[in-house]
């Protein structure tokens, strides 16, 4: 820290460290408005009564972000939607919405990280590339930490590493030396490595590519694109010592998957984190059925859970304060007067496809970026007030523009980790002056609709 | 400044041995009082009414992680049941998990106002405070989850009892807790490798330890440190028949720690382990084992955990017990380890009169209720949502008074379950007087709390008043009066406030949070080796782990001193 600014990060990945150095970039500070088509800056009393006019008149607003704030923030979202009668959805309708909905029919066998850092002796990730998108989750939760039960498995990697690096060179060395034309190995080598059948840590990736996380891994199972379905019911069969008619399931012969279930079905404790692979993929949450059933099935046998790897920092925060407070995790109508769930029906991407809405708030999120193009169009159309630190795509299409503090850099909050661990979050630097916490625009908003509401009645 | 006047009342105030006596009660500014002057306060005529003090729940699973897994497990539990918005109150859904507002709203209905949340994973202590900070209308507390938490296990295994009370002393502070619970003591260590405990000498795997030592352990540092309420415990196997004998160990296994009749154990959910038979087509009542040996003992205290027939959903840190349901049943299960300190699950349940395994659930309940004599050493609960949801509550107190409404609900069960059980030779009816022993005295009196579950001077003014006359009604035969009066109380008073009226909310309130502060003369050193084994035992740093008073919406601290 220096003279307000922060000049160094410790202990953070280099996502974490790049959200702490440059969350000041890009940034504006002063609230803005429309007017004659052109955003101006004005006061921030102005700002929050104009949001406040635009929700109160509204008949039926959509009210989307939630998984970039704190959960207190989230609390009053909750509070101001049911008032003004909209709908409140979070980032998980267009991320892992359909694993809500498998665990809502499966359920799931889930932990926190710790344990597995404990116990877990047999790791999959599925359709997930930790190593790029949460750098630190395999060397503090998973294969390379250090647990009471089990011991990191960062050796076994190293020499793995410098031997295959040997082989390659020598046998280089050998084609040098006999004049053979140089080839690269082949990519699809199906043969389970030694060390998946040792009493040690070992680690599964299953992919569609080779990404950096399989690079590491002790084994690399790459599958035909869409075919995860297939693969995880043939997985599921062959736990039940079924027998297979067919020679291979998602281009992997069934004698390589018949060894993979006696490594999963020997293991001290398993773990299966899913990825957006896996979720968006075709079949969506049929392909979770799949997993969720999996695992629940391999709980009769041994030791196993599931866990999704989720994005947005609290969007797990976000699914937990909507469910305590409605009874549902997104996809919120209050419309009625009470909480109704219908994903597909009541989730903010099908109601803007459908045009239904007619205003929007949008905190801490960026759906024009993200969502498909005609939801996107039907979200500037109407009257739209965008609560967000940072300058987006959204809030350059906005009615009302209000910026608000960093949540975790200049406000304090609560979030949840993907493992449901509510975590507190510091304050590290003074927000700017204009800029309050989304908590407390939130409030001032909902105090202003309700005084609309009252004048209307 | 608020005064209230409740005028010409019959008043049933177990604790001060008040027995339906027509009498006047006076609250000022939140508290019970002497007198106040007429012409400034506000009278209630509760003439022809019942008054008790207001409603205490000691266990009934009502926030946090588990609880709210479970919402999200259950949409089409939440859309049978719906609350609509109103001027004063926020909206919800019910019914066997209801959204926080809900679960306020419905308890102060009934005339509930202290409630305790009994199991919180102390990692996720923070999300169970959240929540309870927005259930409205309540007072509450949480117990820290502590029967496998690895520092307890590891100094109760060294014998290092009073380093083992300084950690209990920390965690009470650190997660804002209020008493010692312990879930299948070992088992749930043992289900974080798939495993369980058989009986209470079985060993945990990688700790060298025994139920039975935990148990003992913990009762110890319990009354080494002073807690207002005895160890809570839930018994190891929970839900298994011929597990009666496991419960009368667990009691036995303290029985030489009590000192006079101070109780230093209390068994929750009791129903739940008190099966006979060695399989579940043998299954029986072991109620009469039970309550024979709670009637010659005085240090142990239950509650009841009732089942009502209905479609409820499952939840307990029991994680071996839920796996083993969700085998049972087939339908969709949530499991939940945490690290270093417990594990949870979920399963959607429904009992059904015809089968003759629920329906002897039904009556072993009623049963334990029925034949312990000392309506003082049993609290009525259905272990919300296990048993069943809390609002079935008014169900419960018509079979408690009514041989006649027990008859026509056995008429309607299973033949075989009807066959074995004892109830139609038990002719016992509870009274009002005792029916406020059970479900708010007795309860407050088992949890310490001293300001609740009476109306003497000096108690908090939280107050419940039903509309039904024990003098023209009798509860025996118009048990459907008396149901429909609990199930709306006609005032809730809570702190001196009116805030339920002919069971509406008129007033919306907060309630306060209680936790214990205790004072050890030795407390824990928090040094770097601490952090350090917090950073290698957890995932989360020690200064993330406490959660600060600030926290707390409205913080009630009690200030307790310890031996130690």
């Amino acid at each position: 820290m220096k003279n307000n600014i922060i000049v160094k990060v410790k202990n953070a990945c280099a996502v974490g460290e790049a959200k702490f150095l440059n969350y000041a970039l890009h940034r504006q500070t002063k609230p803005l408005i429309r007017k004659n088509g052109e955003l101006v800056e004005t006061s921030l009393e102005e700002a929050i009564q104009r949001g406040a006019e635009i929700l109160a008149n509204a008949q039926y607003p959509i009210l989307y972000g939630w998984s970039n704030t704190s959960c207190e923030a989230i609390r009053v979202g909750v509070e101001l939607a049911e008032e003004v009668g909209g709908v409140i959805d979070n980032t998980s309708t267009v991320c892992h919405g359909p694993s809500i909905l498998s665990i809502q029919d499966i359920g799931i066998s889930s932990c926190t990280l710790g344990q597995l850092r404990h116990r877990a002796d047999l790791i999959f990730y599925w359709g997930s590339n930790p190593w790029s998108a949460h750098p630190r989750h395999i060397d503090r939760y998973t294969t390379f930490s250090e647990g009471r039960f089990q011991r990191s498995a960062w050796r076994g990697y190293l020499s793995r590493l410098t031997g295959t690096l040997a082989r390659k060179r020598l046998g280089r060395a050998i084609d040098l030396v006999l004049g053979r034309q140089i080839l690269s190995p082949p990519e699809t080598e199906f043969r389970l490595p030694p060390t998946l059948f040792q009493n040690k840590r070992k680690m599964i990736v299953v992919d569609v590519r080779k990404t950096r996380s399989a690079e590491i891994a002790d084994y690399f199972l790459q599958i035909q694109p869409n075919k995860d379905y297939e693969l995880l019911q043939a997985l599921r069969l062959l736990i039940r010592d079924e027998e297979l008619d067919v020679d291979e399931v998602a281009g992997i012969p069934v004698e390589i998957l018949e060894e993979i279930v006696d490594i999963m079905i020997g293991c001290k404790l398993g773990i299966l984190f899913f990825g957006l692979g896996l979720t968006m993929s075709q079949g969506k949450l049929r392909n979770i059925d799949a997993a969720l059933s999996l695992v629940r099935d391999l709980n009769q046998r041994t030791k196993f859970l599931i866990m999704p790897m989720r994005g947005h920092f609290n969007v797990t925060g976000a699914n937990v304060v909507f469910t305590w407070q409605t009874g549902y995790p997104y996809a919120i109508d209050f419309s009625h007067g009470y909480p109704r769930y219908n994903p597909g029906e009541t989730s903010v991407t099908d109601i803007l496809r459908r045009g239904e809405s007619d205003a929007g708030l949008v905190v801490a999120s960026d759906p024009v970026a993200h969502f498909p193009n005609a939801a996107a169009q039907n979200l500037v159309k109407n009257p739209l007030v965008v609560i967000d630190p940072q300058a987006t795509p959204t809030s350059i299409m906005a009615d009302v523009v209000i910026p608000s503090a960093f949540v975790g850099i200049e406000v304090e909050g609560t979030a949840y980790r993907m493992d449901h661990v509510p975590l507190p979050l510091k304050k590290v630097v003074e927000p700017p002056e204009t800029c309050l916490s989304d908590k407390e625009i939130l409030q001032r908003i909902l105090v202003e609709v309700r005084r609309l509401r009252s004048e209307h009645n | 400044m608020t005064h209230l006047i409740i005028k010409n009342g019959f008043v049933y105030d177990p604790l001060n041995g008040i027995n339906g006596e027509k009498m006047d009660i006076f609250t000022s500014n939140g508290r019970i009082v002497e007198k106040v002057a007429e012409k400034e306060a506000k009278v209630i005529d509760a003439s022809g009414m019942i008054v008790m003090p207001g409603g205490v729940d000691i266990h009934c699973h009502i926030a946090g992680a588990e609880v709210n897994s479970g919402r999200l497990l259950r949409p089409e539990d939440h859309v049978k049941d719906v609350e609509v918005k109103t001027r004063l109150t926020r909206s919800g859904v019910g019914y066997s998990i209801p959204s926080t507002f809900t679960t306020g709203y419905r308890y102060s209905r009934m005339g509930y106002t202290t409630i305790m949340n009994p199991s919180m994973p102390p990692l996720e202590a923070r999300h169970t405070h959240e929540e309870l900070d927005d259930t409205p209308m309540l007072d509450k507390a949480s117990y820290p989850l502590l029967g496998d938490w690895w520092f307890v296990l590891e100094h109760l295994r060294d014998g290092l009892l009073e380093e083992c009370a300084a950690h209990v002393a920390w965690i009470m502070n650190a997660t804002k807790g209020y008493a010692i619970k312990i879930v299948n003591p070992g088992g749930l260590e043992a289900w974080s490798s798939g495993r369980n405990m058989r009986d209470i000498d079985d060993s945990v795997p990688y700790f060298n330890i025994t139920p039975r030592e935990i148990i003992r352990g913990l009762c110890k540092v319990n009354k080494l440190l002073n807690l207002p309420h005895t160890i809570h415990v839930h018994t190891n196997n929970l839900g298994k028949p011929g597990n009666y004998v496991t419960a009368l160990e667990t009691m036995k296994c303290v029985e030489d720690l009590a000192e006079g009749d101070r109780p230093v154990i209390h068994v929750t959910h009791s129903q739940f382990s008190s099966y006979k038979g060695s399989d579940w087509r043998t299954m029986s009542s072991g109620a009469e084992e039970v309550a024979k040996y709670v009637n010659h003992h005085s240090h142990v205290t239950l509650d009841v955990g009732q089942v009502i027939f209905t479609d409820t959903t499952t939840m307990t840190a029991d994680g071996p017990f839920q796996h083993r349901l969700y085998l049972m049943t087939g339908n969709k299960w949530v499991n939940h380890d945490v690290e270093t300190e417990t594990t949870a699950g979920i399963v959607p349940f429904r009992y059904r009169r015809k089968s003759a395994v629920h329906a002897t659930q039904w009556s072993i309940g009623l049963e334990l209720a029925l034949l312990i004599k000392d309506p003082w050493k049993i609290c009525m609960t259905t272990d919300h949502p296990n048993g069943g949801p809390f609002t079935a509550y008014p169900s419960i107190i018509a079979w408690f008074m009514s041989q006649v409404a027990r008859k026509k609900t056995m008429m309607k069960i299973s033949k075989r379950a009807r066959r074995n059980s004892l109830l139609p030779s038990i002719d016992r009816e509870y009274s009002f007087y005792e029916i406020a022993t059970i479900t708010r005295a007795g309860q407050a009196k088992i949890l310490g709390l001293k300001q609740k579950g009476h109306l003497g001077v000096g108690a908090d003014a939280d107050i419940a008043i039903y509309d039904v006359n024990p003098e023209q009604v009798d509860p025996s035969r118009k048990y459907k009066t008396v149901r429909r009066a609990f199930r709306k109380a006609a005032y809730t008073i809570k702190g001196g406030e009116v805030v339920v009226k002919d069971g509406q909310i008129v007033k919306p309130v907060y309630g306060k949070t209680f936790w214990l502060d205790v004072k050890t003369s030795l407390p824990m050193e928090v040094n770097d080796d601490l952090k350090q084994k917090f950073r290698d035992y957890w995932t989360i740093e020690y200064e993330n782990y406490a959660i600060p008073e600030r926290f707390l919406h409205a913080s009630a601290p009690i200030s307790i001193k310890a031996e130690v």
